[in-house]
C-alpha cells in the first residue's frame, strides 16, 4: 500500500499543543468556545439517541470540530457552505445555534428545517449554510454552482464544500474540481479525511490515502493538514482566502478522526469494526484539549476562566435542549405544504 | 411443528444457492463486508464464498453499477447490490440507457443480464433522501424487468430467476418485509418469464391489488375487512411490474365490478394508474359497480418529523376505509 501521507495518519503524533503565535486573543476563545460548543451540543446528541428522543439518524462528528470553526472563522455571512451527512460541527461553528439544531432532530417546527429534515438536512441561510444532505458527494457540484454564483455576483463571496474522504470516490468530485479548475471558480473544497467511510477503512477503497491528488491533477491549489489543529488550519486559511475570493479554487484535506461510530451514538461497534487502540490514541489528539493547554501555557487563559467557560457552555446547551423538547411539532399541512411554491 | 423461514432468510438462502450452483454469479455492493448496511440479507457470505465473489467496494455507485453491466455483457451473472434505492439514482444512466437497451440496439446480438438489486429502507425518521422507492419510474423501461416480491418464497426463488434471466433485472426488496415470517417451503427454480401476478385470497366483492410491502397490509386489510364488515376480496400481490401480466386481474374485475390498488410510492404516473388503466382499457367500463381507486403516498417527499412520518405512510386502516367506500 502507498501511504502517501504517513506522519498524519499516525495518531501518536500531533498531540501536543498547538502553535498559536500570531492569533489574537478574542480569535482563540473564540475558536475554543466554538469547538467545545460543538463538542457538547454533540454529547447532548449522542445522549439522546441513547434515551431514544432522538430517532433521525445522527452522524457525530466529535473529534472533528476543529475543521468547521477554522472555516467558518475565515467566511463571512455572504458566503456559502454546504455539507453532507456529518455536518453539525460545520452549521454550529456558523451560528452557534443550538436550539434551532435541537429541536431539528427532534422533529420539531422551530428547528432549522422545521422538523422535515432532522439531523441529515441541515440549512441555516442568514449564517451562509446553505445546505447539508446525505447523498455522499451531492453537494460537491451544488457548492461548485455556488462558486459560480458568487463569481457572476462579482463580490468576492465563496462557496465551501464539506465532504468526506468517502466522497471522493464519487465521479462527481472529479467532474467538479474540473469545472472549478477551467472555470476559476471560487470555492474551498473542504475534504475532512477521517480515513474511513462507514466500516471500510480508506486502505481498502483507495490506492492512496491522501486525496489531494485529486486536486493536483486538475490544477487546483491545495494542502494537506492536521485537521485537529484548528490554529493551523486558520493561519492557513487566512493566507488563501484573497486568492479564493479572487476566483481561484482551493482544496484543503484535513486529516481527522471520528470518536463516535459511523451513525448513532456508539463508539465504533455499529458497523461491525474494531477500532480499538487506534481510537484510543485519537483521542490523545484531541482539538479542544491542544487549543487550551496552548492558550494556558502561553497565559492566556486560566483553568479556572476555562471551567467557567464550560459550565457556561453546559448551561446554554441543557436550556436549548429543554426547550426543544417542549417545543410543538408540525402542525399537519406541512406535510403537503412546502413541495411547491404556491 | 413446521418449519419457518422469514423474506430476510429467504433472500441469504437464494444468494448461497446461487453463490454454490452458478460459477458466473457474482456480487459487488457497498458493505457486503459488513453486517450493517443490508440487514440479515447478506450475513456472512463474504467468509463463507470469498471476498472475490462478494465483493465491497469503494462509494462508486455509477461505476460499480456499469462494471456490473460490463461483466453480465462478458459472460457473468453479476448482482449489484444498494443498500438503498436513494443511492442508486447515482447509476441510473448505466441501468436505463445501459443496460436495458443493450440488447435491442445491438439487433439481439449482445445483452446485459445483469441484476441490479436495491434495498427499500425507510421510515425511522431519515426523511426525504434515504426513503425512496421508485419502482414505477423503473417499470416504464422497455428492456428491464422489475421484480418486488412480497413473500419470503417469492425473495428468495424470484431472486434466482432474476439472477438466471436473460435480460437485465431491477430487483427491490423492502426492508419492511424482512421479518416477515412463512411456512418453509424448498427451492423452486422459475422462469421468470412465466411469472404472473399471484393471486393470495379469494373473494367477491373487490379486487385489491398490491405489491411488495402494500402486499402485507393489504393481505392484512382482507382479513380484518371480512371479519368485520363480511367484504371479502381478491387480492393479488404483482410481483413483475414489469413487462405486467393484468389477466387474471381483468377476470377478477369482471367478477367483483371493484378495483383498489395500493401502491408505496407517489399517484402520479405511478404502478396504480398503470394497473387500473391496463385493467380499464380492456373492459366494459359499464360492468363496474363503482370507479377504480388508488392509494399511494402523499405526494410529498417523505419527511423526518415523527408526527408527519406517521401520517405519510399508507396504513392498513387506510385500506379499510377505501374497502368500505368502494363497496357503498
Ligand atoms: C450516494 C450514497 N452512497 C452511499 C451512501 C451511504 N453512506 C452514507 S455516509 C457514507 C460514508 C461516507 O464517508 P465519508 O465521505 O468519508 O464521510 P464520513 O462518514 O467519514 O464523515 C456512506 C457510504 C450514501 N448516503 N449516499
Ligand atoms: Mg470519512
Amino acid at each position: 500500500m502507498n501511504q502517501e501521507v504517513k506522519e498524519l495518519i499516525d495518531p501518536l503524533n500531533f498531540r501536543n499543543s498547538i502553535n498559536i503565535d500570531g492569533v489574537e486573543k478574542s480569535m482563540l476563545i473564540d475558536m475554543l468556545r466554538k469547538m467545545i460548543l460543538i463538542r457538547k451540543a454533540e454529547e447532548k446528541l449522542s445522549e439522546h439517541v441513547e434515551s431514544g428522543k432522538i430517532k433521525c439518524p445522527c452522524h457525530l462528528g466529535i473529534g472533528q470540530e476543529a475543521i468547521g470553526v477554522a472555516v467558518a472563522l475565515v467566511m463571512r455571512k455572504t458566503d456559502r457552505a454546504f455539507g453532507a451527512h456529518r455536518s453539525h460541527a460545520h452549521f454550529l461553528a456558523l451560528n452557534e445555534n443550538t436550539y434551532s439544531l435541537f429541536a431539528e432532530v427532534l422533529g420539531k417546527y422551530d428547528g432549522c428545517s422545521h422538523g422535515m429534515g432532522g439531523s441529515m438536512h441541515i440549512v441555516d441561510n442568514e449564517n451562509g449554510f446553505k445546505g447539508s444532505v446525505p447523498i455522499v458527494g451531492a453537494t460537491i457540484p451544488i457548492a461548485t454552482g455556488a462558486g459560480l454564483a458568487a463569481k457572476m455576483d462579482k463580490t468576492g463571496d465563496i462557496a465551501i464544500s464539506y465532504f468526506g474522504d468517502g466522497s471522493c470516490e464519487e465521479g462527481v468530485l472529479h467532474e467538479s474540481l474540473n469545472m472549478a479548475s477551467i472555470m476559476n471558480l471560487p470555492v474551498l473544497y473542504v475534504c475532512e479525511n477521517n480515513l474511513f467511510a462507514s466500516h471500510l477503512h480508506i486502505d481498502l477503497r483507495q490506492p492512496s490515502n491522501s486525496t489531494s491528488r485529486f486536486a493536483k491533477a486538475h490544477q487546483i491549489s491545495n494542502a494537506t493538514v492536521d485537521g485537529n489543529d484548528v490554529v493551523g488550519m486558520y493561519k492557513l486559511l487566512i493566507s488563501e482566502i484573497l486568492e479564493i475570493r479572487n476566483n481561484k479554487p482551493f482544496y484543503m484535506e484535513a486529516y481527522t478522526y471520528r470518536w463516535k461510530g459511523h451513525v448513532g451514538h456508539r463508539d465504533d461497534i455499529d458497523v461491525g469494526v474494531k477500532r480499538g487502540d487506534q481510537l484510543t490514541a485519537w483521542k490523545e489528539r484531541d482539538p479542544i484539549k491542544r487549543l487550551f493547554v496552548a492558550m494556558k501555557d502561553n497565559g492566556i487563559y486560566t483553568e479556572q476562566e476555562y471551567e467557567s467557560l464550560l459550565s457556561e457552555i453546559d448551561q446554554k446547551i441543557n436550556n436549548d435542549w429543554n426547550r426543544a423538547e417542549m417545543a410543538a411539532f408540525p402542525q399537519e399541512e406541512f406535510l403537503l405544504n412546502p413541495v411547491y411554491s404556491n | 411443528m413446521k418449519k419457518t423461514t422469514n423474506y430476510a432468510a429467504g433472500i441469504l438462502e437464494a444468494y448461497e444457492y446461487l453463490l454454490s450452483n452458478h460459477k458466473e454469479f457474482f456480487i459487488i455492493g457497498q458493505g457486503l463486508w459488513s453486517p450493517w448496511y443490508v440487514g440479515a440479507t447478506m450475513t456472512d457470505l463474504d467468509k463463507k464464498f470469498g471476498t472475490e465473489r462478494v465483493i465491497d467496494c469503494p462509494i462508486s455507485e455509477l461505476a460499480t453499477t456499469g462494471a456490473t453491466v460490463g461483466a453480465a455483457v462478458c459472460g457473468y451473472r453479476p448482482m449489484i447490490v444498494h443498500p438503498r434505492v436513494d443511492f442508486m439514482l447515482l447509476a441510473v444512466d448505466q441501468i436505463v440507457t445501459q443496460a436495458a437497451k443493450w440488447r435491442h440496439m445491438f439487433g439481439g446480438n449482445s445483452s446485459a443480464p445483469a441484476t441490479f438489486r436495491a434495498i427499500i429502507n425507510r421510515g425511522g425518521e431519515q426523511g426525504a433522501q434515504h426513503s425512496q422507492s421508485l419502482h414505477s419510474w423503473f417499470a416504464h423501461i422497455p428492456g428491464l424487468k422489475v421484480v418486488m416480491p412480497y413473500t419470503a418464497k417469492d425473495a428468495r426463488d424470484l431472486m434466482i430467476s432474476s439472477v438466471l434471466s436473460d435480460d437485465p433485472v431491477m430487483f427491490i426488496d423492502d426492508r419492511w418485509l424482512y421479518e416477515k415470517e412463512e411456512e418453509y417451503t424448498e427451492i423452486e427454480i422459475i422462469d421468470l418469464n412465466d411469472v404472473k401476478p399471484q393471486k393470495l385470497r379469494n373473494g367477491n366483492d373487490v379486487t385489491i391489488v398490491g405489491l411488495s410491502y402494500t402486499s402485507l397490509l393489504c393481505e392484512k386489510a382482507c382479513q380484518s375487512i371480512e371479519i368485520s364488515h363480511k367484504i371479502t376480496c381478491d387480492f393479488f400481490d404483482i410481483r413483475v411490474l414489469n413487462p405486467l401480466k393484468i389477466d387474471d386481474i381483468l377476470e377478477s374485475v369482471k367478477k367483483t365490478g371493484r378495483l383498489l390498488v395500493v401502491d408505496g410510492d407517489w399517484e402520479s404516473c405511478g404502478m396504480a394508474s398503470e394497473i387500473i388503466t391496463s385493467v380499464l382499457e380492456k373492459i366494459d367500463v359499464k360492468i363496474l359497480n363503482n370507479s377504480p381507486k388508488r392509494i399511494t403516498l402523499p405526494n410529498a417527499p417523505a419527511p423526518t418529523s415523527k408526527v408527519l412520518e406517521q401520517q405519510y405512510y399508507i396504513k392498513e386502516s387506510e385500506i379499510m376505509d377505501a374497502l368500505i367506500q368502494i363497496t357503498k
